[in-house]
């Protein structure tokens, strides 16, 4: 592998990978902006782990195969941290993981060096709920056990990338099923990508729809470079921070904190949520928000997560620097980036089921 | 007399109003909503809303109090209607068995954590 690399550039390859965990299309193509957004979360994240959908757009598929510079292997990774995080809960998670642990994912190139047991203490970690997560680190446990043997027998250093290369020849025994076939299938999808050397290019024949988007979006990247990396820059959001209080209350400490963060009022927001989790509460002294209830950390972030897609991101640009308006009572979101404007649901609380003794709801 | 050439020419006369369909910008469609609520311990409710009148109500809580095995009953309440309550989380199980009867999946709104 790394013979055909002569770019090869590890600080190139980091940056590629995080903008990769993005997973916005730039031309917002993969994503129906018509179908609300909760469908593709749940899909994602509900049941654990995420659905894959394959490249939906040629884009995405130049973006994982298309870098020249770099082999099939890395578009294998990508592919599959694109479709784990295809939707955009799933990419701030990523997002969250990354910060939360920093000796995750993104160091895969240090390869024999890490020592096994970082992957496997990283797994206690908040996020370690998500199977897929979980999937990854054991990956990259097994990964390192086996480059390590293999460096016992064969007793010769390989740099990053040939152990890279290994991970797709071993089969990797102690894996599910799943993960192991999934970087091969996806091998057979690598496109070649060299600009103009198209063979269709000298014949009569009619060309393909198919076929001139790719040489356009070959040309596009050949021309613009910039394109692949810098597709926007990263929306993070700090974890919210729950405490337990007493036996029925939650407290969401930095709650201010993630509503200035998103450029949103904590009384919007607060209301979302608790229309969205069916509960009451308030915010005492010192900003923070008690729920009745009891809460954990991830089904906050879940809810904060639709608050995003629903009131932060533009859903035409994908954007998170938007700004909320009240007009007659309909609230407007406006671009700022790309300008576009649209109206936002308004948060209604539903169907209230009496829970609790009658006798305290005068109603009731 | 007039100049004919010189009337403005509408090219979207006949599309009509385009706002004037939707009238109901930034209301809510006719979704599906399928809540949840804590009750005490672990136990939570799961809550119905929205359901299209063609669907009897009274029928369908029976399959799903068969298909789910839980209890449940049907409210009525004067802003949504008629709402399916249902003991558990049953949210998944609930779009998921709409979906397979023939709703469409994006008339369904899953809320929640």
């Amino acid at each position: 592998m790394a013979s055909e690399e002569p770019l090869f550039d590890p600080s190139l390859k980091k940056r590629k990978k995080k903008q990769v965990a993005f997973s916005e299309d730039p031309l917002g193509a993969d994503a129906d902006p018509t179908t609300p957004a909760p469908a593709i979360i749940d899909s994602t994240t509900a049941n654990g782990d995420a659905v894959d959908m394959g490249p939906t757009t040629m884009h995405e598929q130049m973006m994982q195969n298309g870098f020249t510079g770099e082999g099939a292997e890395d578009a294998v990774e990508e592919k599959k941290e694109d479709d784990e995080f295809k939707a955009m809960f799933g990419d701030l998670k990523k997002k969250k993981k990354k910060k939360d642990i920093p000796m995750d994912l993104p160091e895969d190139n240090s390869g024999t060096a890490t020592p096994t047991t970082v992957p496997a203490a990283s797994e206690d970690l908040d996020f370690s709920d998500l199977k897929k997560k979980k999937k990854s680190t054991k990956k990259k446990a097994a990964l390192d056990m086996e480059a390590f043997e293999k460096e016992l027998q064969v007793a010769k250093t390989k740099d990053a990338d040939e152990e890279e290369g290994g991970e797709e020849g071993i089969p990797l025994e102690g894996d599910e099923t799943e993960l192991g076939d999934d970087p091969f299938t996806r091998g057979e999808t690598t496109i070649n990508i060299d600009a103009g050397s198209e063979p269709w290019l000298g014949s009569d024949r009619d060309y393909t729809y198919e076929e001139l988007l790719h040489r356009f979006y070959v040309q596009l990247h050949a021309s613009n470079p910039a394109l692949l990396n810098s597709t926007g820059k990263r929306y993070t959001i700090a974890p919210p921070q729950l405490l337990r209080e007493g036996n029925k209350k939650t407290v969401f400490a930095n709650v201010s904190d993630i509503c200035k963060r998103m450029h949103r009022q904590p009384e919007h927001v607060i209301q979302y949520m608790f229309a969205e989790m069916g509960t009451t509460g308030s915010v005492d002294g010192s900003g923070r928000l008690v729920i009745r209830g009891r809460f954990q950390q991830k089904q906050i972030e879940h809810v904060l997560r639709r608050y995003i897609v629903e009131y932060v991101t533009c859903k035409t640009c994908k954007s998170p620097d938007t700004l909320l308006t009240k007009e007659n009572r309909i609230f407007f979101m406006s671009c700022e980036s790309c300008g576009s404007r649209r109206s936002v649901a308004p948060i209604k609380t539903g169907f209230q089921a009496q829970v609790g003794r009658r006798s305290k709801n005068k109603t009731g | 007399m007039s100049v004919q050439n010189l009337n403005t020419f509408d090219p979207f006369a006949d599309e009509g109003d385009p706002l004037g369909a939707s009238a109901d910008v930034g209301t809510q469609q006719n979704y599906i909503h399928i809540r949840i609520q804590q009750r005490n311990g672990r136990k939570t409710l799961t809550t119905l809303q929205g359901l299209p009148k063609e669907y009897d109500a009274k029928k369908l809580l029976k399959a799903f109090k068969k298909e789910f095995a839980c209890n449940g009953t049907l409210v009525e309440d004067e802003e949504a209607g008629q709402v399916i309550q249902l003991q558990g989380d049953q949210r998944i199980k609930i779009s998921n068995f709409l979906v397979e009867e023939g709703v469409a999946k994006n008339s369904i709104k899953i809320h929640g954590f």
